[in-house]
């Protein structure tokens, strides 16, 4: 199996102004030291997150918007090494009321994104994907909602915190995730994809899950945790206790800092600077060393 | 675009829970009623004042969909459910100008459904 170096990567990748975050627990000196036998089934690898993809809006935030989406799977299929998997953090679509348009969207935002190289691509439904129809619509296209997969010694959680309008992952959804943890090692190497924040980030602009703290309380004992989520349409790193959570940028427009201007209206479209504020990232999994290298990419503007 | 339209304790006069089968007990001062009407995707009224301190019931309507009242600053939050009049009882505790929200997602334009609560001394 190949072994993935950053440092190579990230010259293939030409990320010249790229902003490189590395994020990620190094493990203490003697905690889960793991025997030879372990170790020689971990392999470093990389992911790319695109997220808040609203297919089907429309509107002077984002004039391109009929063709982000199509640039942005383009870019991704021009990375000199193409990623283990990529991952949709949510909002592939814009939400209507219409539930034929609602398909008409999700089927559009299915065929775009066939286009892409890699073909292990997981979704994540967000709010405007799933809240108006808790979910039905979506999963017709996309299957679950929430899910779990392993990927070369990591171990992948979905969670959907969008399907219930009032933003709450659910007592049955909840009691999932704790069986699912209560089947893995202590010190496994866990990964969470949610399209939400999982705390409090700005609860007055609805940047937040209602009953995350209990999805947080159930991570917490495992040492190994990191969060990736969408939905506040920009880079943001926070801790809770030990567990870093990353939002990623949207492809549609951006939006504010938490609480910096009154309003969570979009920013303007910088037509000196299309696509400003845009972009998606590519996640390098030090699986060993427990660290996720986390690398911001733009859309190319051509 | 929301228009601005506000609402105040004092102007608002409705009152509630004036019993009549307790005319031998001291009346008690009845509190006041703001009616806060919420569709998609604005409240009529969406400024409302208060004074901090002085018990008030927000009484809310929709002739829409499910939707929430959310003042994560001051600690409430209802759910506003089409057909139903809901009741939500305040008591300001602290002074200052408080977002109020739609936490159930109603469509587009659910991210703009917001107004404020100001709070006087």
């Amino acid at each position: 199996m190949k072994k993935f170096d950053r440092r190579g990567f990230l010259k293939l990748a030409g990320l010249g102004g790229g902003v490189v975050f590395a994020s990620g627990l190094v493990r203490l000196a003697g905690a889960a030291d793991r025997t030879a036998g372990q170790s020689a089934a971990y392999d470093d690898f990389y992911f790319v997150q695109l997220s808040d993809t609203h297919w089907g809006f429309e509107g002077p935030p984002n004039p391109d918007a009929k063709v982000t989406l199509k640039k942005a799977v383009a870019a991704v299929n021009g990375l000199a090494e193409q990623p283990d998997f990529i991952v949709f953090t949510g909002d592939l679509t814009h939400t209507t009321d219409d539930p034929k348009e609602r398909r008409k969207r999700l089927a559009e935002f299915r065929d775009i994104v066939a286009d892409l190289k890699v073909k292990n691509v997981r979704f994540i439904p967000g709010e405007h994907d799933a809240s108006l129809d808790k979910g039905e619509a979506y999963q017709e296209f996309f299957g679950k909602t929430h899910y779990t997969f392993d990927h070369k010694g990591v171990h992948f959680i979905v969670l959907d915190n969008v399907s219930d309008p009032a933003a709450n992952i659910g007592e049955a959804q909840l009691q999932w995730l704790a069986a699912d943890l209560k089947q893995l090692p202590k010190d496994a190497n866990i990964v969470v994809f949610t399209h939400r924040p999982l705390f409090d980030l700005y609860p007055q602009w609805d940047w937040a899950t209602r009953d995350g703290a209990k999805a947080v309380e159930l991570l917490m004992p495992h040492p190994h945790v990191t969060v990736f989520y969408g939905h506040i349409h920009q880079e943001h790193h926070h801790m809770t206790g030990h567990i870093p959570h990353h939002a990623a940028k949207s492809l549609i427009f951006p939006l504010p800092a938490p609480g910096s201007q009154p309003k969570r209206a979009p920013l303007p479209w910088d037509a000196a600077h299309p696509y400003k504020g845009l972009g998606y990232r590519s996640v390098e999994a030090e699986v060993k060393k427990d660290e996720y290298v986390i690398t911001e990419l733009p859309v190319p503007k051509g | 675009m929301n228009s601005n339209i506000r609402a105040t304790v004092i102007a608002v006069a409705f009152f509630i829970g004036l019993g009549t089968g307790a005319a031998h007990v001291a009346a008690q001062p009845a509190e006041p009623v703001i009616k806060i009407t919420a569709k998609k995707f604005d409240y009529t009224p969406n400024q409302v004042t208060l004074k901090k301190g002085v018990p008030v019931v927000l009484e809310f309507t929709t002739a829409d969909v499910l939707m929430g009242f959310n003042v994560s600053d001051l600690g409430v939050r209802a759910d506003i459910i089409p057909g139903k009049v809901v009741r939500l009882r305040i008591v300001p505790d602290k002074a200052g100008t408080f977002t109020f929200f739609c936490d159930i997602f109603c469509g587009s334009g659910h991210e703009d459904m917001t107004g404020t609560i100001t709070v006087v001394e």
